[in-house]
Parts: C-alpha cells; structure tokens; sequence
C-alpha cells in the first residue's frame, strides 16, 4: 500500500511551472548574495578552478569547449560502462589522460574545477538524460527516490514531493532540483557536492549513506536531472 | 596564497566615489567550536585588514571571530590619482598576504 | 539580616560586569562600547545599521553600516564599530576610515549565533559618537549535518 502510493505520487508529472529552484525559496539577502559575483563565496572556488583548468587542461580543451557540459552530466562513460558524474568524469580525466593521482572527492581541487566547469554552463538547461544507455540507472534513481530508509523510515518523495513549500522547523522544504551544484551552503561555509548534500539528507533520515562516488549517487542525479529538465543551471549557487 | 577576488574599478574620473570590495578565501576558525573528538579548534582568523592608495592609508579594519568564513570587506575612497591601491590581510599563525590593483584616474 | 542582603543586591549589577568565557552579555556589550567610546556619551541617530531582521542562517549574514556625514577634512567620520550581544565576543568590526572615503559606508558578512540586538557606533572627528541599533532573529535550520 505504501509502495503503490509513492509509485502514484512519482507518476504525477511536475510541469515546468510548478517547479522552482530553491533560489526562490530562499531569503532575498542570500538571493543577492548568490546573484553578485563579488559577494557569492562560491566564485572563490570557480577563481581556482580556473586557474587550475588553465594550468592542466587547456592542452586538451578550451574555455569555450566546456560551455554545456555540466547540463549534460551524468552521462555515459565508454571505459567503464557505466553512467559517470561530472566530478567523476574530471577525476578520471586526470586520472587518464594527465597520468596523475585523481584528485579525491569533496577534495578542494575536485570541488574547485567542477565548480568551474559547471560555472560555464551557467543558465543553460539542465538536459533531460536521454542516452538509452542510462535508462537502468534513471529507473534505479527514480526507486531509490521513492524509497523509505533510516530509523525514520523517511523517503525523498515524502519530503521534498508531498511537503516541499512547507516548511519543517524554520525551513522552507525544498523541491530538491540540483540546479546550483556544487553550491556555497551557509551551514557549510564552504562548496560542497551533490553527493555531500544526499548523504546530509541520509544521516538526517538515520540511514547510512553511500560512500562518496557511489553508483547509487550517480543514479539519483540522473533522475533528479530527469525531474529538473529544463531548469537553468546556478552554479555556484548559495543555499543557507 | 589565499583566494582573493577584487573589485576595484579600473578607471575613475578624478573625485568620483569609487566602491572597493574584496572577498578572500580563508575559515575564520573562531576558536570557539569543538572538533570530532570535542578538542576545540584553536582560533585561526584574518584579524586585520588595511587599503593604501595614493600615499596614505584610506581604509582599515579589525575583525573578530564573528566576520563570516571568506571575509566580505566593502567601502569607499575618492579616486585621487593614477596609482595602485594595495590590500593587505594579516591573521593568526603568521597569515599575511598583500594583493595590489591598478587605478587609472582622468 | 538586612544589611547583606543588600550589599548582595548592590554588588549584583558588578558580577555582570566581570568578562565571561565564551559568551557575552548585554553588560559586556556596554563593556566593548565603552572600549570604544572611551566612555563618551552615544547618541542615536545619524548612523543606519541594515540587516535582516529574520535569518536564515547565522554563519554568513550580510550586515552594512552607513553614516550621514559630509566626510569632508573638518566633518568625518573616524570610525565604525559594530558590536553583538550574544556571540561569544562582543566585539564584530572596528573600521577606520576618512575624509578620503568620500562616504562614510562598510559592508561585511557577520556571524550570529543566535537572536540578538545589534549596535553600530560611528566615532566623529568633533569627538561626538552615534549609534542605530537593530533587532535580528535567527531561525535554525532543520536539517543540519552533523
């Protein structure tokens, strides 16, 4: 029964005018706090991944050339077979083609060049993930989505579908679209990934989490990219 | 080398108000928070700010624990004359760093 | 006994006075002010403290002082303190400025750890102090990690 439930709740379509980025949810001093480059603490991050871009990418690729590619991430890695996130992606092309020790994740270098290539795509449309390649890992997304876990019993859908716009304690509960990642978080005071931000979700249900760069990561951006189609990309967003 | 990011106008007509704003990249530890073994964390913050430009301190600032990690500093001077204007942070275990930006005025 | 009862009662308002480790008070707020004022009489007016009044969150929470003043060689502002009442410390910022400012103006991002009242204090070159204050609510959030 509670099963069939959620499954109904997850057929129900967001059309493009219900959804909103949780920049709208937020304060109007954190909103221009985001909006201007000079006061957004994100850009700090964005100032060193370029810096690092252009000492130990450019023999590959351009600035230019990264326009678009964080809309279109996850995508489908050809060495591994398997779907693979931006972050991981810049990973195993250092890891690959620079012959180097791959930068950890959550590691300040990772943070900062992924926060830099996303940057270039700022405003641009999340892309709907439509490499029939992904499609067990959007539907493995889609029912991790869906599911209870932790000694809360909690899923994503009974927060951030059933409630989100209402608020729980002081805080308006989100739609969870991951338009602004990695985003400059108040509590964090610091970037952080979309991986650190549902792995605060699981621990908040009192579930353990995946480790970071799990597979299970890696499908659940696809199905919230799936659900957050077409919105603007804001990285790097503030959030509080 | 700290993170800097700053926003000063690369041209000013002479007199005009111009707005100075800086944002560098550090934790502002306060000295005040536990750690995961519930040691505090010893204090670890930029305790001092100054703006030189044109021959004479225009701006300076002493900032305590509660100035948010990344400190945000804005303010003004009076473009005066073709120059640099240089920043300088100072903070606990030694942290300095100078950053310079060039001024044309007309 | 009467008489220590009210020497009890007179010596109260002194205990507050005395600093308190990692937690200041309205009393040490006073404290930090006199520090600044060398116990020149504050004034309010002429000074505008922006902040919000409801935040979201208390770690990055953007605060900007302004202070009428020509800001002219014999009419300027010297400097602008903001100080906290509840913070650990009750001292924010202290900014030095001039006549060379053109405008008598800081913005920074402060940290609140919890509601309280904020104060901002202009020092004048006439010797003259003046000062706005404002009410700040912080809301916590529900889902923090940790």
């Amino acid at each position: 029964m509670r099963r069939t439930l959620a499954l109904l709740l997850l057929a129900l379509p967001a059309s493009a005018q219900d959804r909103r980025s949780g920049f709208e949810d937020m304060a109007r001093e954190t909103q221009a706090m985001q909006r201007d480059d000079m006061q957004n603490p994100g850009m700090l991050w964005v100032a060193e991944g370029e810096e690092r871009f252009n000492r130990d990418c450019t023999s590959c690729h351009t600035e230019a050339s990264m326009r678009g590619v964080a809309a279109r991430y996850p995508a489908w890695d050809e060495a591994t077979g398997a779907p693979i996130d931006l972050a991981g992606r810049i990973s195993a092309c250092v890891e690959r083609h620079q012959r180097a020790t791959p930068p950890a994740r959550e590691s300040q270098a990772l943070l900062a060049l992924t926060a830099y290539v996303a940057h270039q795509s700022r405003g641009l449309p999340i892309s709907r993930p439509t490499d029939p390649r992904l499609a067990p890992a959007l539907a493995q997304g889609r029912a991790l989505y869906g599911e209870r876990r932790g000694q809360l019993d909690l899923s994503c859908v009974q927060c951030h579908d059933d409630n989100a716009g209402r608020r729980l304690a002081g805080s308006v509960i989100p739609q969870a679209h991951p338009t602004g990642y990695p985003l400059y978080r108040l509590e964090w005071q610091g970037l952080g990934s979309l991986q650190r931000r549902l792995r605060g979700c699981m621990t908040g249900v009192r579930s353990e989490p995946f480790a970071y760069g799990a597979a299970e990561y890696v499908a659940l951006e696809i199905f919230l990219n799936d659900r957050a189609a077409g919105m603007a990309i804001e990285t790097p967003a503030v959030r509080p | 080398m700290a993170r800097v990011l700053i926003n000063v106008p690369r041209s000013a007509k002479r007199g005009d108000i111009i707005t100075i704003r800086t944002l560098i990249q550090h934790t502002m530890e306060t000295g005040y928070r536990p750690n995961a073994q519930g040691e505090v964390v010893p204090r670890d913050i930029i305790r001092r700010f100054t703006c030189s430009y044109d021959g004479a301190v225009i701006f300076s600032a002493e900032l305590s624990p509660a100035i948010a990690a990344n400190p945000f500093l804005s303010f003004t001077t009076v473009a005066t004359r073709s120059g640099t204007v240089t920043m300088t942070w100072e903070g606990d275990n030694g942290f300095a760093q100078t950053e310079t930006r060039p001024i044309e005025v007309t | 006994m009467i008489v220590p009862t009210r020497r009890l009662l007179l010596a109260a308002p002194a205990l507050l006075l005395l600093p308190r480790q990692a937690d200041a008070t309205p009393e040490a707020m006073a404290e930090a002010v006199r520090g600044f004022t060398g116990g020149a009489p504050v004034t309010p007016g002429r000074v505008a403290l922006d902040i919000s009044p409801l935040v979201e969150n208390g770690n990055t929470v953007p605060l900007s002082v302004i202070v009428e003043s020509p800001m002219t060689e014999e009419d300027h502002v010297r400097a602008i303190a903001v100080f906290n009442e509840r913070n650990p410390q009750p001292h924010v910022i202290t900014a030095q400025l001039g006549p060379r400012a053109g405008r008598a103006l800081l913005s920074t991002h402060i940290r609140l750890a919890t509601s309280q009242t904020l104060l901002a204090v202009a020092a004048l070159s006439d010797g003259s102090f003046w000062s706005d204050r404002a009410q700040v609510v912080v809301t916590l959030a529900a889902c923090i990690e940790g």
